[in-house]
C-alpha cells in the first residue's frame, strides 16, 4: 500500500483523536485512556503499513500529495516523505504509546484531568508529524509554530512547580526563533521570484531545491541566518540552550520525554531539510560556526551535567551534548556523517526516552527530584536501578545499543572531512561516561539513604506504620561476612541490631516495566542489527550530502578490499 | 620453511580469509552460549539463584569443548589454510563503510578463546564455592557470562570495529563486577573509574579506527593489513599516529602507565573476578590488540619503540608498589601491572617476538589465576580481611592452598623450569637483544623487575603463611574471630589444575617453540633474539642470580624478624612513594580529578547565571513577562496565539505583495 491516504491519515488521526478525547468529559477516566491509547496503537500500525509501503531506492519524496489550501499563493498542504522523515515518524509513532502507558497515573496539578493530559499529547502527536512529513516549507513553518502550543500547555498547566516561569520561557524562546524563521521565509520567498521558471515565489520544496544552487551567497546568508537562530534554539545549540533544562524539568515526564526525545529533533531536522538542500552555499560556509557550537555543547552539556543535582535537568544536559553530536554530523557533509545523525536522531530518542521515562518513575516515588536525596536505590529497587543502567549505557553509546551505531557513523563520518573537530569530540565519549557512571554511583549505589527512599524515624508507635511495610529482604547467612571489608557501621543497612529502614518505595510495577520493556528492545535491536533502519536512511542522506554540495573524500590508499 | 603469513599474502592485495569449514563455522555459538545465559540469568531473576550457577558453568564449558575441537581442527590443516572467518551478518552499512559483523578463527584467536573458557571455566566452577552464600549470586554469574561473551566478542572479531563491540563490553562487564557489592561506596567509586579510566584507551581505539576508514577505507583486518604497506610507503607518519592510538587503547585495558590506577583498585571486585578479569584475560587484550595489530606495528619502529618503553616503565612502577602494599589483593594487581608491562615489552620487540608475548600472558594466565583464587581462598578463611599483616603461619592450616600457592609462586618469580622461567627469560634476553643503549636500558628494566618481583612475592608469601599466627587472639572488621580452615573442593579443585598449568604450561608451550609454530599464521615468522650485548647463558644465570637475591633481601627483611600488625607509619620516602602507588592516584587528582570538578562547578554555576541571563535577554524582561504570564496565563498565551497569527497574515500578505505588485 503505498496510497498518500496513509499519510494523511497519520497527520490528522492524533488531532481529530485527541479533540475528541478532550470532549469526552463525562466518561470516566480509564475509558477515556483506553481511547487514547487506542488512538496511538492505530496511529503505530498505519505508520508500520507505510513503513512497508516504503521503496529506499526511490528518488523524491513518497506518498506525497499536495492539498489546495491557499490557491492564489500556490500554497498547498503538501505532505510527503523520504527516508529521514519516516524514521523520525515511526520513533514519533513509537515513542508516543509508550509515553501514554508510562503516564498511566501521572501525579497531575490539581483541577487537571488525564483526559485533557492525553488529549493534548496526541494533538502534539498530529503537529509533530506534520512537521517531518511537510514538503511544502511553509507548512513546516506553520506546523512548526502549532506544535508550540499543546506543548505550552503540557509544560504550563500540566506541569511541576515552576511550570508557569519554564512554559513562559519555552514560549519566549520559541517566539524569537519563530520570528527569525519568519523572517527567512519570506525571504526564501522573495529571493525565489528571480530564480523559478515562471517568475512566481514559491516555497515548495521540491522547486526551491531545482533553484537553490542559483541563489546568490550573500542572499543565502540572510536566510540561513534566521533559519539557523530558529534550529539552534530549538535543537537546542549551545548558547540558546536554556529553555530546555528548565521546560524539560518542569513538564510532566510523558510530554519531557516528548520534548527531549521529538521535539527538540526539529532543530536537527530542520537544519538537513532546509538548510543544507535549500542554502547549500550558506550552510558550507557557515558550517565551521555550527560546528564549532557543536563540539563546545558536547563538552559544555556534558561537563554542566555532571554538575546537576536535579535528575531531569541532568538528562535535559545529557541531551544537548547529544545534539553537539548530532549537528556536528550534519555539517560534517559526509554520508556516514548523515546517516549517522539521522539515526542518532532515533537512537538518543529511544534511549534518552527511557532514561527520561525511568527517572520519571523514580522521582515520582521519592518525591523529590533532586539526586542527593536519593543513594542505594539499586538495592531497594533492582529493576528500576537495571532500568535507569540501561539508558545510562545506551546514552553513553556502549556498542550493542543503537546510540553505538549512531555515535560511531557521526564521529567517523565527520574525522573523515574534520579530523581534528572529530578527534576532539570523540574526547567527549570520556565525559559521557563521568556523568552517567557518576549520576548512577550517586543515585543507585551505595548504602540505602536520602529522604526519596527512606521514610522519616517513625513516631515512636508501630500503629502508624504504613499499611504496606517494605522492607528490604533479608541478607543470607554469608552477606555479613562478604561486607565485612569494608563495614563502616552505616554500610551495613541490614544489621540485625538496627531497625529495619523504612522504604517510601517498592520496585517498578508490571505496566511499568511493560512500557519500558519495548523500548529496551528497540535499542538492543537497532544496535545489533541496525540495517533495516539504515538501509531507510542512507540514500536520503546520501542525496542530503549531493544536494549541499559535497561528495565523500575517497581514502588515501583505494584497495580492493570492500 | 615458508608460511605464507597473512601480512605476506595481503601484499600480494589478494587476501581475503576464506569461509570457516567444520566445527569452525560454529563459532558464533562461542559469544552466542554465554551471552544467551547472561541474558536468562538477569531476566529470570533471584529464582534462578540456585540453578543459575550451574547454567553459568555449562555455558562456559561447552565453549571450551568446542574451542579444543576447533583447535584440533585447525592443527590439522596446512599453516597456510589456518585463517579462516564466519561472516555473520551486515553490521554498519553506510556507503562506503561496510562493518561486517564476523569472526576470526585462526591461531591467535584460538589461543584466546581456549585460555578464555578454559580459566574461565575454572573460575566459575571456584565461584561456585566462593560465591555460594551471596543473596544475589545469579546476578554475579550472568555477569561472569557476559564477560566471557564480551571477551570472546573481542578475540574473535574479525575487524576493529567488532574488536571494539568486545572491547567496550568486556570494560561493561569489569564494571558491574567491579562494582558487584555496589553497597559499598568504594567497589561503586573502583568501578566507576575502572570504566572512565577504560574510556579514555577508548578514545584512542576509536581515533585509530576513523584514522584507518580516512586513510584506508576499510575496518576489517584483511583490509586495513592487506593496505598498510602501501600507506606506510606514502605516510609513515600516519601509521605511527594508528600504532600509537592503537597503543593508548591498549594502555587502557592492559592497565599500563599512565593508565594504570585503575586496576589496583579494581579489587573491589570479588577475587573470582580479580582472578579471571584482572589477571588471566580482559587486562591482556591490549597485549592481544598489539599482537594482532602486527602489520600496523611491524611498520612503525617509533610506535614499538614506545610501546617498550611503556612495558618498560610500567613493569618498574607495578614491581616497586608492589613491594610496599600490605593488601594482598594490591600485591597481585601490581603484580600483573608488571608482568604486563612484561608483555608490552616483548610485543614492542616487534618482529618476530610477538610469540613471547604471547607465551607470557598464557603462562601468567595460569599462574597468575591460580594465585589470585589462593589468595581468595585465604581470604576465605580469614573473614575476608585482606591485610597480610593480620596473617601469618597459614601454611598447615591451609595445606591445599598453601601448595598451590606456592607453586604459582615460584612460577610467578621464575624459578628454573617452572612456566614463568620458560616465558619470563626469553623476554628479558630479546629486550637485552634491542641492542646498544636501549637493549641495556630495556634488559636493564625486565632484569631488576625479576629481583623486585622475587622480592614482593616472597615477602607475600612469608607474610601469609610462614612466621607467627598474628591473627590469634584478634577479630576481625565484622566482630569474630579468625578460625582459618581450608576451602571447599569446588575451590580447592580448579586451583590444584591451575598449579599444573603453573608448574607444566610453560614448558609444554615453549619447547621445540611448539607456541611460536603454532602462532605463525597469526603473527608472523618467529625469530630467536640473539643479545649481542651479552650471551643467553650470561643473562639466564644472571636473572636467577638476581631472584635470589630477591629472595634472600625478604627473606632479611621480613622472614627474619616479626611482622608488626599495623604498618609502621615512619618508614623512607621511597616507602611512602611507593605506598601512595607510585604517585599514580596523585598525578591523576592533581591533573584531572580536582581540575575537573572545579570546572564542573564553575560551568554549572555559569550556565545558571551568566549564559542563561544573558541569552535570555535580560532578567528582567523576562521577570515582566513572568509576572504579566502568571497573572493571565491563558491571556498570554492568546497573545501569542494572536502573535502568531499576526505573523502569518504578514507572512501572506508578503507573499501577495510579492506575487501581484
Amino acid at each position: 500500500m503505498t496510497s498518500p491516504v496513509l499519510l494523511i491519515v497519520v497527520v490528522l488521526l492524533p488531532l481529530v483523536g485527541g479533540i475528541a478525547v478532550g470532549a469526552m468529559k463525562a466518561a470516566p477516566a480509564g475509558q477515556v485512556k483506553l481511547i487514547a491509547l487506542g488512538i496511538s496503537l492505530v496511529e503505530l500500525v498505519v505508520v508500520a503499513l507505510i513503513w512497508a509501503g516504503y521503496t529506499p531506492s526511490g528518488t523524491g519524496y513518497q506518498f506525497a500529495t499536495s492539498l489546495d489550501w491557499i490557491p492564489a499563493l500556490g500554497l498547498g498542504f503538501s505532505v510527503g516523505i523520504d527516508g529521514v522523515a519516516l524514521v523520525m515518524i515511526a520513533l514519533i509513532a513509537v515513542l508516543v504509546p509508550i509515553v501514554l502507558g508510562a503516564s498511566w497515573e501521572e501525579k497531575l496539578p490539581a483541577g487537571r484531568t488525564i483526559g485533557g493530559y492525553f488529549a493534548l499529547l496526541l494533538v502534539l502527536e498530529s503537529t509533530m508529524m506534520t512537521v517531518f512529513a511537510a514538503t511544502d516549507v511553509f507548512v513546516f513553518y506553520v506546523a512548526f509554530e502549532l506544535m508550540l502550543i499543546p506543548m505550552y500547555f503540557l509544560i504550563g498547566a500540566f506541569g511541576g512547580p515552576k511550570r508557569t516561569y519554564a512554559a513562559t520561557k519555552f514560549f519566549l524562546y520559541s517566539l524569537f526563533g519563530g520570528l527569525m524563521m519568519l523572517a527567512s521565509l519570506i525571504g526564501l520567498y522573495v529571493s525565489s521570484k528571480d530564480y523559478t521558471p515562471t517568475g512566481v515565489g514559491t516555497l515548495d520544496w521540491a522547486e526551491l531545491r531545482a533553484i537553490a544552487n542559483q541563489i546568490p551567497e550573500s542572499t543565502q546568508l540572510w536566510i540561513f541566518a534566521g533559519f539557523a537562530i530558529a534550529f539552534a534554539i530549538k535543537a537546542p545549540l549551545f548558547p540558546l540552550h536554556s529553555w530546555l533544562p528548565d521546560a524539560g524539568a518542569e513538564a510532566p515526564v510523558g510530554s519531557g520525554t516528548l520534548v527531549v526525545g521529538v521535539l527538540d529533533k526539529v532543530g536537527t531536522f530542520g537544519f538537513l531539510r532546509i538548510c543544507l538542500p535549500l542554502l547549500p552555499a550558506a550552510s558550507a560556509k557557515l558550517a565551521w560556526l555550527i560546528i564549532t557550537l557543536s563540539v563546545i555543547g558536547i563538552f559544555y552539556g556534558g561537563i554542566v551535567a555532571a554538575g546537576q543535582n536535579d535528575l531531569k535537568r541532568f538528562v535535559t544536559f545529557t541531551s544537548i551534548a547529544h545534539f553537539g553530536f548530532i549537528a556536528m554530523g550534519v555539517f560534517a557533509f559526509t554520508t556516514q556523517a548523515m546517516s549517522g545523525a539521522v539515526f542518532y536522531m532515533v537512537a538518543h530518542g529511544l534511549a534518552t526516552g527511557l532514561l527520561f521515562l525511568v527517572v520519571g518513575m523514580l522521582t515520582s516515588r521519592g518525591g523529590s527530584r533532586l539526586a542527593s536525596d536519593y543513594g542505594g536505590v539499586a538495592k531497594v529497587a533492582p529493576i528500576l536501578a537495571g532500568m535507569f543502567l540501561i539508558g545510562a549505557l545506551a546514552t553513553i553509546a556502549l556498542p550493542g545499543t543503537s546510540s553505538f551505531v549512531a555515535e560511531f557513523l557521526v564521529l567517523l563520518g565527520t574525522f573523515k572531512t574534520l579530523p581534528v573537530w572529530g578527534a576532539i569530540a570523540t574526547v567527549g565519549i570520556v565525559i559521557a561516561a563521568i556523568y552517567m557512571l557518576w549520576m548512577f554511583q550517586r543515585t543507585m549505589t551505595g548504602p540505602v539513604r536520602g529522604v526519596g527512599v527512606l521514610l522519616p524515624e517513625p513516631d515512636l508507635s508501630l500503629s502508624i506504620a504504613p499499611a504496606t511495610p517494605q522492607i528490604l529482604p533479608p541478607a543470607a547467612s554469608g552477606g555479613a561476612v562478604l561486607t565485612a571489608r569494608h563495614a563502616a557501621p552505616e554500610a551495613v543497612p541490614h544489621a540485625p541490631a538496627q531497625p529495619l529502614p523504612r522504604l517510601r518505595f517498592s520496585d517498578l510495577t508490571g505496566r511499568e516495566i511493560l512500557v519500558l520493556t519495548p523500548l529496551v528492545a528497540l535499542i538492543l535491536l537497532l544496535g545489533v542489527y541496525p540495517k533495516p533502519v539504515l538501509d531507510v536512511i542512507n540514500p536520503t542522506a546520501a542525496q542530503i550530502v549531493i544536494d549541499s554540495g559535497h561528495t565523500d573524500p575517497a581514502p588515501a590508499i583505494e584497495g580492493a578490499n570492500p | 620453511m615458508t608460511v605464507l603469513t597473512q601480512a605476506a599474502a595481503a601484499v600480494e592485495g589478494t587476501f581475503a580469509a576464506p569461509a570457516a569449514t567444520g566445527v569452525s563455522s560454529a563459532a558464533l555459538l562461542l559469544v552466542a552460549l554465554p551471552l544467551l545465559s547472561a541474558a536468562i540469568l538477569l531476566i529470570g531473576g533471584r529464582r534462578l539463584n540456585a540453578a543459575g550457577p550451574y547454567l553459568a558453568v555449562a555455558m562456559v564449558a561447552v565453549p571450551f569443548v568446542l574451542g579444543v575441537l576447533m583447535f584440533f581442527q585447525v592443527t590439522g590443516l596446512a599453516d597456510g589454510d589456518r585463517i579462516a572467518d564466519v561472516q555473520l551478518f551486515s553490521w554498519i552499512p553506510v556507503d562506503a563503510l561496510q562493518v561486517d559483523f564476523g569472526l576470526r578463527i585462526d591461531p591467535l584467536s584460538l589461543t584466546f578463546v581456549l585460555l578464555i573458557t578454559g580459566v574461565g571455566s575454572l573460575i566459575h566452577v571456584y565461584s561456585l564455592g566462593y560465591m555460594a552464600h551471596d543473596p544475589d549470586r545469579r546476578r554475579f554469574f550472568a555477569y561472569l557470562n557476559l564477560f566471557v561473551a564480551a571477551m570472546l566478542l573481542l578475540v574473535l572479531g574479525n575487524s576493529f570495529v567488532t574488536l571494539y563491540a568486545g572491547w567496550e563490553g568486556v570494560g561493561l562487564a569489569s564494571y558491574l563486577l567491579i562494582g558487584f557489592w555496589s553497597y559499598r561506596p568504594a567497589a561503586a567509586t573502583a568501578a566507576k573509574k575502572a570504566f572512565v579510566m577504560n574510556r579514555v584507551g577508548d578514545v584512542g581505539l576509536a581515533i585509530a579506527i576513523f584514522l584507518m576508514f580516512k586513510e584506508l577505507g576499510t575496518t576489517s583486518f584483511d583490509g586495513v593489513f592487506g593496505q598498510i604497506g602501501a600507506l606506510a610507503e606514502t605516510s609513515p607518519a600516519t601509521v605511527t599516529a594508528i600504532a600509537l592510538l592503537l597503543l593508548l587503547g591498549a594502555c587502557g585495558k592492559s592497565g599500563q602507565v599512565p593508565l594504570q590506577a585503575w586496576l589496583p583498585d579494581a579489587m573491589e571486585g570479588p577475587t573470582p573476578v580479580s582472578a579471571l578479569i584482572h589477571a588471566a584475560t580482559m587486562v591482556t587484550a591490549g597485549v592481544y590488540l598489539i599482537t594482532r595489530s602486527y602489520p600496523v606495528f611491524d611498520l612503525s619502529a617509533d610506535g614499538r619503540l614506545v610501546v617498550t618503553i611503556i612495558g618498560a616503565v610500567t613493569l618498574l612502577v607495578g614491581c616497586i608498589a608492589g613491594c610496599a602494599k600490605d593488601d594482598i589483593k594490591k600485591v597481585l594487581a601490581y603484580s600483573t601491572v608488571s608482568q604486563i608491562g612484561y608483555m608490552f615489552l616483548a610485543v614492542g620487540l616487534g618482529a618476530g617476538v610477538y610469540a613471547l608475548g604471547i607465551l607470557h600472558l598464557l603462562t601468567h594466565g595460569f599462574f597468575k589465576a591460580g594465585l589470585f583464587l589462593g589468595a581468595g581462598s585465604v581470604m576465605h578463611a580469614m573473614n575476608d580481611d585482606v591485610d597480610m599483616r593480620h596473617y601469618g603461619g597459614l601454611w598447615r592450616l591451609l595445606p591445599i592452598t598453601f601448595g598451590t600457592f606456592t607453586l604459582g609462586y615460584l612460577a610467578l618469580i621464575g624459578f628454573p623450569f617452572l612456566s614463568g622461567f620458560y616465558s619470563k627469560d626469553p623476554i628479558i634476553e630479546a629486550a637485552f637483544a634491542a641492542g646498544g643503549v636501549r637493549g641495556w636500558l630495556l634488559g636493564g628494566a625486565a632484569f631488576i623487575g625479576a629481583g623486585l618481583t622475587a622480592f614482593y612475592m616472597t615477602r607475600l608469601m612469608l607474610m601469609t603463611f610462614f612466621g607467627e599466627q598474628r591473627w590469634k587472639g584478634h577479630q576481625s572488621a565484622d566482630g569474630h574471630d579468625y578460625h582459618p580452615h581450608e576451602s571447599p573442593l569446588t575451590m580447592t579443585v580448579p586451583m590444584i589444575v591451575l598449579a599444573f598449568g603453573s608448574v607444566f604450561a610453560g614448558f609444554v608451550l615453549a619447547s621445540g617453540e611448539r607456541l611460536a609454530h603454532w602462532l605463525t599464521p597469526s603473527v608472523g615468522e618467529f625469530a630467536e633474539p640473539h643479545p649481542e650485548i651479552l650471551s643467553p647463558v650470561v643473562i639466564t644465570v644472571a636473572t636467577l642470580v638476581v631472584i635470589a637475591l630477591g629472595v634472600a633481601v625478604a627473606w632479611w627483611k621480613v622472614g627474619s624478624r616479626p611482622v608488626p600488625v599495623v604498618a609502621p607509619r615512619q618508614v623512607p620516602l621511597l616507602i611512602r612513594w611507593a605506598r601512595a602507588d607510585v604517585g599514580g592516584n596523585a598525578i591523576n587528582e592533581a591533573l584531572l580529578a580536582r581540575p575537573g570538578i572545579a570546572v564542573t562547578h564553575a560551568l554549572t554555576e555559569i550556565d545558571t547565571t551568566v549564559v542563561d541571563r544573558t541569552v535570555t535577554g535580560s532578567g528582567t524582561v523576562l521577570a515582566a513577562f513572568s509576572a504579566r504570564a502568571r497573572r493571565t496565563q491563558t491571556g498570554f498565551v492568546r497573545s501569542y496565539a494572536l502573535s502568531m497569527l499576526g505573523g502569518t497574515f504578514v507572512v501572506l500578505a508578503a507573499l501577495l505583495l510579492v506575487r501581484f505588485v
